[in-house]
């Protein structure tokens, strides 16, 4: 990629190319790395008819599609209708699910539309390293609802897995298992974000892992990755995509409730833009909220100015480098010629800045259901009374 | 995907109609629907010259009515790696 086209994303664009929408902040599964904390619904979400207006918004903006996630988005009653409202009006979906409530009868409804892209979400190649992360049963789901897409015709759906220490060394199962189905495999980067900051530091992959992850995506060039991994561009050759952080320029987020953070990965205060519920709706924010505008100022290189590879990595990514405790304008925590080890070990334990429980489920202090069947009950439990 | 080389500047073209243009102030984003593709026009010049193409009977012609001589060569260059990720297609 050209240089001049880096400099004029970095400037902005007057709409993004797309934002990626958490639905709801409910969830059926509490999975450890949550990056939005979701658990219980809020009582304040967007309604339907703000939702439409959203999406108006977004159509006359011109933004493409929209990466509908959460929480578990199909919990919402008005989940399909909205889809089907966006994609009636030139807005595409790609939504995020965990693959529960996808019947045969919804993945055929759902085969029927244009427009549409379907991620299950997935964190290993085999049940016991996904349910690890996502929780017992969540699996067995998963592969249920593969299987109903699959049997209706729905096309190449995308399998998306977050990359962890102990699902990456199974890339080659979870592409064979991709290509199974016909589907397309989807990776994604690990962030210390929502619940994942606590667990990041045994989650994420080791250095050693990372350097074989990138020669895995640079001979797999058709597994899609949300060009998440630009910090390991620095390894050598530029991965496919926008190798530079898109946060604020070309991408947002806009949670369950209407505000609209920087990226997906920094529900935080700090990175908070303002809510499409205020005067002027997304469309004022996008263009004139003071955070999204500095984020658009060229950046220093600070600390990595020394550092030869700044130009193919960018200093990586924020929000990793925000919920580890690292300065914004300095190495990433995996930063890959090791610039943020000695950074991360100097920092002291609490100064992170935390994400908060956000909406969490709190844990149980007492079994509710007799021992033995304890680990998949209580995931079940959990939706009973969180969704309903 | 049509390779490069059979892209035809004495052919007529137009955009995808899948595609979308979206404009910025250094040209536009270009998206394909059908293969969720982004692409970047980045000279309001190039746009012109694409939004203009209904209206030429061949990409050249286009390409000649609205870009200098001396940098025809780059327009098409642009327009054939346009074609070849299937943002263009050959009008019937």
């Amino acid at each position: 990629m050209s240089r001049g086209l880096v400099e004029d994303l970095e400037r902005g664009l007057d709409a993004p190319v797309c934002i990626t929408w958490e639905l709801t902040y409910g969830c059926n599964l509490a999975c450890v790395h949550c990056l939005s904390s979701s658990g219980r619904r809020d009582p304040l979400e967007l309604t339907t008819s703000e939702a439409r207006a959203l999406i108006d918004e977004l159509r006359s903006l011109q933004v493409f599609y929209v990466n509908i996630g959460g929480g578990e988005p199909t919990i919402r009653g008005d989940f399909y209708d909205l889809v089907d409202y966006a994609v009636g009006r030139g807005v595409g979906v790609k939504f995020s699910t965990n693959g529960t409530t996808l019947t045969p009868g919804r993945a055929r409804r759902l085969a029927g539309s244009d427009y549409l892209d379907v991620q299950v979400s997935l964190d290993g190649a085999d049940e016991a390293t996904n349910d690890a992360v996502r929780g017992a049963g969540s699996w067995a789901a998963a592969r249920r609802a593969m299987d109903n897409l699959a049997a209706a015709g729905f096309g190449p759906f995308k399998i998306s897995v977050v990359v962890t220490r102990h699902n990456v060394g199974q890339l080659d199962g979870l592409a064979a298992l991709a290509a199974g189905y016909g589907a397309q495999l989807r990776l994604t980067r690990l962030r210390p974000s929502g619940r994942a900051a606590s667990m990041w530091a045994s989650l994420h992959p080791t250095a050693a892992q990372q350097v074989a992850l990138y020669h895995w995506l640079v001979a797999h060039p058709e597994v899609l990755t949300g060009d998440s991994f630009f910090h390991l561009s620095a390894l050598g050759a530029p991965l496919p995509g926008l190798n530079l952080c898109g946060a604020g320029r070309v991408v947002c987020l806009v949670d369950p409730v209407g505000d609209v953070y920087a990226c997906p990965f920094v529900l935080h205060d700090s990175f908070r833009a303002g809510t499409v519920r205020g005067d002027g709706g997304f469309t004022a924010v996008w263009r004139s909220s003071p955070l999204l505008l500095s984020l658009r100022e060229p950046s220093s290189a600070g600390a990595c100015a020394s550092c030869g590879s700044y130009d193919a990595c960018h200093g990586g990514c924020m929000a990793a480098k925000f919920f580890t405790g690292l300065p914004l304008d300095g190495p990433d925590p995996e930063c890959v010629a090791g610039h943020g080890t000695a950074l991360l070990a100097a920092v002291q334990p609490g100064a992170a800045p935390s994400p908060g429980l956000g909406h969490s489920v709190a844990v149980r202090l007492r079994p509710t259901r007799p021992a033995g069947s304890t680990a998949r009950s209580t995931a079940r439990g959990t939706a009973g009374s969180t969704v309903g | 995907m049509k390779d490069v080389a059979l892209f035809d500047a004495r052919s007529a073209y137009r955009l995808d109609p899948h595609v979308a243009l979206r404009p910025e102030p250094w040209g536009a984003l270009a998206y394909h629907y059908d293969t969720r593709r982004l692409s970047f026009l980045r000279s309001p010049l190039l746009v012109q010259v694409v939004r203009s193409l209904p209206a030429h009977p061949s990409v050249g012609a286009a390409v000649d009515a609205a870009v200098p001589a001396p940098r025809r060569d780059r327009y098409l260059e642009a327009l054939a790696s346009l074609a070849a990720a299937g943002f263009l297609v050959g009008a019937a």
